[in-house]
């Protein structure tokens, strides 16, 4: 076999897979906004009172009008993973989001200035890379305590380093480019190249990692809000009943698997979407 | 003469790293609600001399950098005070919880490297093959599953379900009921390890199929087994070899749900538990332990890539 053939294999395939991957890329999609759509009216879709207590029908299996069955006190757990999807999803938004406008600006920032402050900034980026982020997370909120949106500070703060090390290097390119050169030239003010010349070039990278940061940020609330921290108690985030189901998995397993699964399913999607988005970008990399 | 300057630099970096870290890690004590003196007193009755005895312990009447330095000083010469819930050594506390942890890493390192550096190969030579297809997909959801959220599914299936194996605890130590126990926390920890090692690898071994060196030995007619082996899997090893860093971190965060998950007496339950009882020393400990691990893992890691690239050796002159 000669490489000759072997590269239009690689050819063939990439070509394959991007004319593939879109079908998957739908499905997704289409998991994320049905996940969206919980979010922004869970409570409302839920078919019962999530916090309706039945003591006659305690940690049921599914059966008798309850679609996944019944907690310990006797609450549907279809109702409560829907309500449930609020809390579960809007805190690791609030992380992404706010990843994506102090972590684009400071990385574009970063690299069109340069100098001390860039310096600085990536050294400590290259530090908090190297820390094992969760545990941090654990240990910050276990032991100082911290409600919900202290939460969303911590991981916001910890998975910034990422979103500016991304958005510097894929802006380091393109403020070498002429068209940076010319903007100057012609007077443009600095701020308003980095947002109106540079952003739209760096775009597919931050809303890849836009998207990842968010896997990130929902996967450690969900562990935090297993593990009793961030998250009420009483409130029904699915990290929250995954930790309540588990000892009842004998009576009710679905109480556990329902929102393992959710956790599970939200956060390939959004992988995928985001690792779809970069290998678009690398593509699109390789033509120019 | 550069290499041992070059690795003395890491060493230097890594000791200020090491010395902002513990600054952190003795502040939680002060951090963590309620007076210095409740916190360390935990359920102690309190006397005025156990106060005294623990204002003289923590030098809680000298400023904060000194006490501070105090601390330091006794981590340093292995003192990481007492558990308030025991009354034992931090440090005996934490050597006792060790063992089940070391076994459930050695465990989930050998899984991650038997599985996921062969698919990772296997899957960048034959790439955009129905195989590599395949497995990038798995290891898009593997990244994505995170190991508490499959330990419970593989608990229900494994365990409830059908019974193969235990749900929790570390079972008795004679070596087959351990790893009988550690089978599915092995597992789900090592999933997303997995995952992440065949990406690496995959893209290492893609980008080392394509250079000129591989079709030469190709064309000279070097034998199959030999081009893998002895030139895509030497030139695989550095990026993967770098890697270990970012799997230790995604391993030690894993760690600490997955033995809650299943209940394992580790220090990853430890840690837990001493976070749910304010036992502050202990969580201190285990977090002094922790960053001192990651800091010489990822001085191992450079020395590693230093020894198997001779290419980054010149790297490091130049």
């Amino acid at each position: 076999m000669t490489s000759d053939v072997r590269s239009d294999q690689a050819e063939g395939a990439a070509i394959d897979h991007l004319q593939r991957v879109p079908v998957v890329a739908v499905i997704c999609g289409l998991v994320l906004l049905a996940v969206l759509v919980c979010v922004v009216a869970g409570g409302w879709l839920a078919p019962q009172d999530p916090s309706a207590q039945n003591p006659l029908l305690s940690a049921m299996a599914p059966g008798h009008g309850h679609l996944l069955g019944t907690d310990e006190l006797g609450r549907d757990v279809l109702s409560r993973l829907l309500s449930g999807a609020r809390s579960s999803v809007v805190g690791p938004l609030v992380v992404a989001a706010g990843c994506l406008l102090i972590g684009a600006t400071l990385g574009m920032a970063g690299a069109y200035f340069g100098g001390v402050v860039d310096t600085a900034v990536n050294r400590l980026a290259d530090m908090v890379y190297a820390l094992p982020a969760l545990l941090i997370a654990i240990v910050v909120l276990g032991v100082v305590g911290g409600g919900y949106w202290i939460t969303v500070a911590v991981l916001l703060l910890l998975s910034l380093p990422y979103e500016i090390r991304l958005c510097r290097s894929a802006a380091m390119v393109e403020v070498r480019l002429p068209y940076v050169d010319a903007a100057r030239t012609i007077g443009i003010s600095a701020w308003r190249i980095i947002f109106r010349h540079v952003l739209p070039n760096i775009l597919p990278t931050v809303v890849a990692t836009f998207l990842l940061d968010f896997v990130g940020a929902l996967v450690g609330f969900a562990a935090l809000s297993y593990l009793g921290l961030g998250v009420p108690p009483s409130s029904p985030s699915w990290g929250t009943t995954l930790a309540e189901g588990q000892s009842l998995i004998t009576q009710n397993p679905w109480l556990s698997i329902a929102p393992a699964v959710l956790i599970i399913v939200t956060a390939s999607s959004a992988t995928l979407l985001g690792d779809w988005g970069h290998e678009l970008l690398a593509h699109a990399g390789t033509q120019r | 003469m550069a290499i041992v300057l070059f690795l003395l630099k890491r060493l230097v970096g890594m000791v200020v790293i090491l010395i902002i870290v513990s600054f952190l890690v003795f502040s939680l004590l002060a951090l963590s609600p309620g007076s210095v003196v409740a916190t360390l007193l935990g359920t102690q009755p309190s006397t005025p001399q156990v106060v005294a005895a623990i204002k003289a312990q923590y030098h809680l009447n000298d400023p904060f950098l000194v006490q501070y330095w105090h601390w330091l000083t006794s981590a340093v010469h292995g003192d990481l005070g007492r558990s308030i819930q025991s009354g034992e050594a931090v440090t005996s506390v934490i050597a006792s919880h060790l063992p089940v942890t070391l076994e459930l890493a050695a465990y989930t390192l050998v899984l991650v490297v038997v599985v996921g550096i062969p698919v990772g190969m296997a899957a960048g030579i034959g790439r955009g093959r129905l195989f590599d297809r395949s497995v990038s997909g798995a290891t898009i959801v593997g990244m994505g599953a995170p190991g508490f959220a499959l330990g419970i599914l593989l608990i229900y299936v494994f365990g409830v379900g059908l019974g193969w194996f235990p749900v929790y605890g570390a079972g008795s130590s004679q070596a087959i009921d351990r790893v009988y126990h550690l089978t599915l926390p092995a597992v789900a920890l090592a999933t997303g390890l997995v995952a992440l090692i065949v990406r690496q690898t995959r893209a290492a071994v893609m980008d080392v199929m394509e250079q000129d060196y591989i079709t030469f030995a190709r064309t000279r007619g070097v034998g199959r087994a030999r081009v893998m082996l002895g030139y895509a899997l030497r030139n695989t090893a550095l990026p993967v070899v770098t890697a270990a860093g970012l799997l230790l971190i995604v391993a030690i965060s894993g760690t600490v749900l997955v033995e809650t998950v299943f209940s394992l007496p580790g220090a990853g339950q430890l840690m837990v538990q001493a976070i749910e009882a304010k036992n502050v020393p202990v969580v201190q400990g285990l977090a002094f332990f922790v960053a001192v691990l990651v800091v010489a893992v990822n001085l191992l890691v450079d020395a590693a890539a230093l020894m198997i690239d001779p290419r980054t050796r010149a790297g490091v002159r130049g």
